[in-house]
């Protein structure tokens, strides 16, 4: 087994670094602060091919692989998690089914501009009354004539309105549970497609959280992605590979507190010295880097396993279990470590552990991930 | 149009520390980059390939490392790739370094030679235009600006005091100052191809048309007689003055110095 990066993997990591550290961080903390969609940034990563870089040439992506994606989330949300986001949102969860399950029409004309970064993408699953529960659907689709007719909502969407194409998941037949979910392709601006809410958020403020409302919303049926009453299991691969994306988001969150504690300890003095002479914070530190550590590994490999095996749920859930929850507790520490300061806005680390939170709750929050490795194992 | 950019790898000065004993460069575990001069340059090529079209060659000498340099700068955009590697090229200075890159590059074709106008691990600024001069083509050094009309370069040249526009007929060299432009970032699609589908051509001592005694140590005239740290700058006077006799005392310092 080598656990060392390839020379291509190692210089994308640098390119994605400098991207982070020169274009995102200098905006970081306004994004944050003022809860405003950084649009500057998404065009500067559509240019440079950052929202397609898992999809093929011939779709108009980088033709890299997942592990390059995962490394690019994580840089960017070391320095800014709603960047992170934005650009997992877009990929894993837009463009991916598209490009899986998707017709060679429909990926001519979604994936390509989604790949190329012409559009940007989203995707529609929660709703009020389904979150965990994915299969209690309430919006449905109803066939008239060579359209399908769309009614409900959705909620808690990431990319909500500043994205171009969604893909939604609707009842085509509530008689039969989950095998009546049916997945669609729906772009802004479709008639009777609108946006409610927009969410005040804990974290990731400046990563836009919409409701979606469908009224009387008409589709063509070329839309349909995938078959009729394949939905579900259409969310749920997806959600296997999103996992990847927030498992490689909260890394960075992580990773990025750790980086900034490390400098701030070795600063602040008290005592007399600096505080990264006293054991307790060298153990803290310890403890922090060595779990970084394991969470990239889970990372790496799940990011692996989904180019090269059939089946990477397992792993794609035990990355985002444990990278999420090494999250929290890192940028919990790393606030514990700069003290009073590390609870102002004037340190990064505030933001991080607010941004931290939300990937223990979103695509499955720690307790699905729990199920699905336990639903494996037993 | 087939453009050359000459690049070299150098230690990212950003990154190196001072010895405090010694007084030296500590060089070990320092990233390597292409040197900023030369990545403006390499960024005036790509930018011509966009507008107007053209094939972008990249060329270093160096360690067998040095392919990291050439695979970066196809990442960018270059499509071509050399690497002048041989022990028997060690040691050189600048005239010794000059003659065996302009016997590489006459062994392609170019109409546009672009090089940094100097690398920030030596200052010297010559192997740009000594490479000229191998092969008898114009020179114009210190480019803030460079455009392509026809067979012809038209290029902004800075001096201390003024500029020159300087119209010359290809083929030429020109030397790229490395606060001229902004040198797009690699993309990761770039990174991969870069590594995975595009070759980096290596010209070792037999490949070159060159005589023994004008490369490595043995062609190289130039010796150091030695070398030392620079003295650190003594530390500055201190004075306790009210806010009057301190404004008054600053305006006589800026004054011998001709600087107010």
């Amino acid at each position: 087994m080598d656990f060392t990066l390839s020379k291509e993997h190692e210089m994308a990591r640098t390119l994605f670094r400098d991207f982070a550290v020169n274009e995102v961080k200098p905006l970081a903390q306004e994004v944050d602060e003022t809860e405003v969609f950084p649009r500057g940034t998404t065009t500067k990563m559509q240019k440079l091919g950052f929202m397609g870089i898992p999809v093929p040439k011939e779709y108009g992506g980088q033709g890299c692989d997942t592990l390059t994606y995962a490394m690019c989330v994580e840089e960017l949300s070391k320095v800014c998690g709603t960047t992170g986001v934005i650009v997992s949102a877009h990929t894993s969860l837009c463009a991916e089914p598209i490009k899986k399950f998707g017709t060679e029409d429909q990926k001519k004309k979604f994936l390509v501009p989604l790949a190329n970064g012409e559009k940007l993408g989203a995707f529609g699953l929660t709703e009020p009354g389904a979150g965990t529960d994915a299969s209690g659907q309430q919006t449905k689709a109803i066939v008239d004539g060579d359209d399908y007719i769309i009614n409900g909502s959705k909620i808690f969407i990431t990319n909500g309105k500043e994205a171009d194409i969604y893909v939604i998941f609707a009842m085509t037949d509530k008689s039969k549970g989950t095998k009546g979910i049916t997945a669609f392709i729906i772009e802004k601006g479709t008639p009777g497609f609108t946006f409610g809410t927009k969410e005040k958020k804990m974290g990731i403020r400046g990563s836009a959280t919409y409701e979606l409302i469908f009224t009387d919303c008409r589709i063509p049926k070329e839309n349909m992605l995938g078959q009729e009453g394949k939905g579900f299991g259409i969310a749920m691969q997806t959600l296997d590979g999103g996992r990847i994306g927030i498992a490689a988001q909260a890394l960075g969150l992580a990773a990025g507190a750790l980086e900034q504690t490390i400098a701030y300890v070795k600063e602040r003095k008290q005592f007399g010295r600096s505080i990264s002479k006293f054991q307790n914070t060298q153990f803290m530190i310890a403890d922090m880097a060595t779990k970084v550590e394991a969470a990239r590994l889970l990372v790496y490999k799940a990011a692996m396993a989904k180019d090269t095996q059939k089946k990477f749920s397992v792993e794609a859930a035990m990355a985002k279990l444990y990278a999420s929850e090494v999250a929290m507790e890192v940028t919990t520490k790393a606030v514990q470590l700069h003290g009073g300061y590390g609870y102002t806005r004037e340190y990064d680390v505030e933001r991080m552990m607010r941004d931290a939170k939300i990937t223990e709750i979103y695509e499955g929050t720690s307790e699905v991930q729990r199920m699905v490795i336990g639903g494996a194992l037993l | 149009m087939k453009i050359v950019v000459c690049i070299k790898q150098v230690p990212d000065t950003n990154e190196v520390k001072l010895d405090p004993v010694t007084g030296t460069l500590i060089r070990d575990g320092v990233p390597s980059i292409i040197n900023p001069d030369d990545k403006a340059g390499l960024e005036v090529a790509l930018s011509l390939k966009d507008s107007l079209g053209a094939e972008v060659s990249v060329i270093t000498m160096g360690p067998p490392q040095a392919d990291a340099v050439l695979r970066e700068a196809m990442a960018m955009g270059a499509d071509k790739a050399y690497l002048i590697t041989d022990r028997a090229f060690g040691g050189a200075d600048t005239l010794a370094t000059s003659t065996t890159i302009a016997a590489a590059i006459k062994k392609l074709d170019y109409d546009l030679i672009i090089a940094g106008r100097q690398a920030i691990d030596g200052d010297t600024a010559q192997v740009g235009p000594q490479i000229a001069e191998h092969l008898n083509i114009p020179n114009i050094s210190y480019a803030e600006a460079v455009e392509v009309e026809g067979d012809t370069v038209i290029v902004k040249r800075q001096y201390e005091d003024r500029y020159h526009t300087v119209k010359v007929q290809m083929p030429c060299l020109i030397t790229a100052l490395g606060d001229m432009n902004k040198p797009r970032y690699m993309t990761p699609g770039g990174i991969f191809d870069a590594f995975r589908s595009k070759e980096v051509t290596v010209f070792t001592r037999p490949d070159l048309d060159v005589e023994d005694a004008a490369i490595g140590l043995k062609g190289s005239p130039t010796k150091v007689a030695a070398s030392w740290p620079k003295s650190l700058k003594a530390a500055g006077v201190k004075v306790t003055l009210d806010p009057q006799e301190s404004a008054e005392y600053i305006v006589e310092k800026l004054q011998e110095k001709f600087i107010f």
